[in-house]
């Protein structure tokens, strides 16, 4: 296949560096001269100092014969014009592009750009997976980190919601301490009844953490 | 009207001074609040610091509901960029993006956008002005191609797994 790669950061220089292990034709477009002089020394005499953006410079890379072009610059506007150009003025099958954006993945899509590869989402994705959807937040340690104030946001489906502060079977070493509930903080007493949309500030040695999200938040999503 | 222009440089700042002049709802945008020095002091419209070829900050200025929008800053593919995002996100009716590239101007126009290419004014001012014949005077060059940039697409594609399917090769729209 021949592929013709714009833009000759890490991702385009790696991405290079692979395709030509794999067996294919490739083109590296990078237009500052020596960071493609750089490229070229590594990789051969595949790379063209020129601005892939620019009408001719996909003219000269051979773009009416690529199967496809992929723009991996750190500029969506780049990314998105190399592959319009691509498409429209030389009927290249398949346009990839590196989106930095999340915001433009749709515009892109809409426009005619067959494949996105967004980091930002990956990342954004990665990391969302790995937080549990409530979590208790932690506001302060007391003595050297053996105890922690904590907050505790009460949802719809949280195991608290209905009960009694006294119903709660808190770990030794926990203590409930303050509710706030519309904005106004009050003392959490035995008799108090939680519910949704409560915010409980408690007091817990550390090692307790995990039982007190169990009673408040209910069992989190296991990371990973 | 209301008009929004991003890229306060000497066109910028001239064209938003003279829309407002002329009773216009002006809004112009620059990612550099020293660039409002080009405006006069009495400018009647608004000046905003943002970067516009973010969608939300473009959603800020008040671009939905906008008549207008010129794309006047100094790069070619963010001019680009941000008149596709007022066309196709924002619905705006007029849209004139500057290119100065004019293999890629003449690309946008067949793609379904006004371009305006600093570089054939130029050239066809300074040949006009020498009295060598000119091939009609290009100003905004009007969208020659597609009202839309592209065939109506199917909805996006799953998540790209291998499956050694290939989309179709999309024929170029208006010219080969």
């Amino acid at each position: 296949m021949y592929i013709i790669v714009v833009g000759g950061g890490k991702v385009g220089y790696y991405l290079t560096k692979e395709l030509l292990q794999a067996g294919h034709e490739v083109v590296l477009l990078e237009k500052h001269p020596p960071r493609a002089a750089q490229i070229a020394d590594e990789l051969g005499s595949i790379v063209l100092t020129l601005d892939g953006c620019e009408g001719q410079s996909l003219a000269r890379a051979g773009a009416k014969r690529a199967d496809i072009v992929a723009a991996v610059t750190g500029d969506d506007e780049d990314n998105l014009v190399v592959c319009q150009m691509a498409k429209h003025h030389f009927s290249v099958p398949r346009a990839i592009a590196r989106v930095n954006n999340p915001k433009n993945e749709e515009l892109f899509r809409h426009l005619g750009v067959d494949e996105i590869i967004s980091p930002t989402r990956t990342v954004l994705g990665a990391i969302e997976q790995d937080i549990p959807v409530h979590e208790l937040l932690h506001l302060a340690e007391l003595e050297r980190g053996d105890l922690e104030v904590l907050e505790a946001q009460i949802e719809e489906g949280s195991p608290a919601v209905g009960r009694r502060s006294r119903e709660i079977a808190l770990p030794d070493g926990c203590s409930l301490f303050i509710l706030i509930r519309d904005e106004v903080a009050q003392p959490i007493r035995p008799e108090t009844l939680f519910q949704a949309g409560d915010k409980i500030i408690a007091i817990t040695r550390t090692e307790c953490e995990a039982a007190l999200r169990e009673e408040l938040i209910g069992t989190a999503p296991t990371p990973r | 009207m209301k008009a929004l222009i991003v890229g306060c440089g000497r066109v910028g700042a001239g064209l938003a001074d003279r829309l407002a002049r002329a009773g216009h709802d002006v809004t112009i945008l620059d990612t550099s609040t020293r660039a409002f020095e080009r405006l006069p002091a009495d400018f009647a419209g608004k000046a905003i610091r943002g970067n516009g070829i973010d969608e939300d900050v473009l959603r800020r200025a008040g671009l939905a509901g906008a008549d207008l929008f010129a794309a006047l800053t100094e790069g070619d593919n963010r001019n680009v960029l941000m008149a596709q995002l007022a066309r196709e996100t924002f619905a705006v009716p007029r849209v004139v993006a500057k290119v100065n590239d004019p293999v890629r101007a003449e690309a946008y126009a067949a793609l379904g956008l006004a371009t305006l290419c600093r570089t054939t004014i130029l050239e066809d001012a300074i040949l006009e002005y020498l009295g060598e014949p000119v091939d009609g005077v290009r100003g905004v060059q009007p969208p020659t191609g597609h009202d839309h940039p592209l065939e109506a697409r199917p909805a996006p594609a799953p998540p790209a797994v291998a499956t050694g399917t290939r989309p179709e090769p999309a024929a170029p729209p208006g010219e080969a």
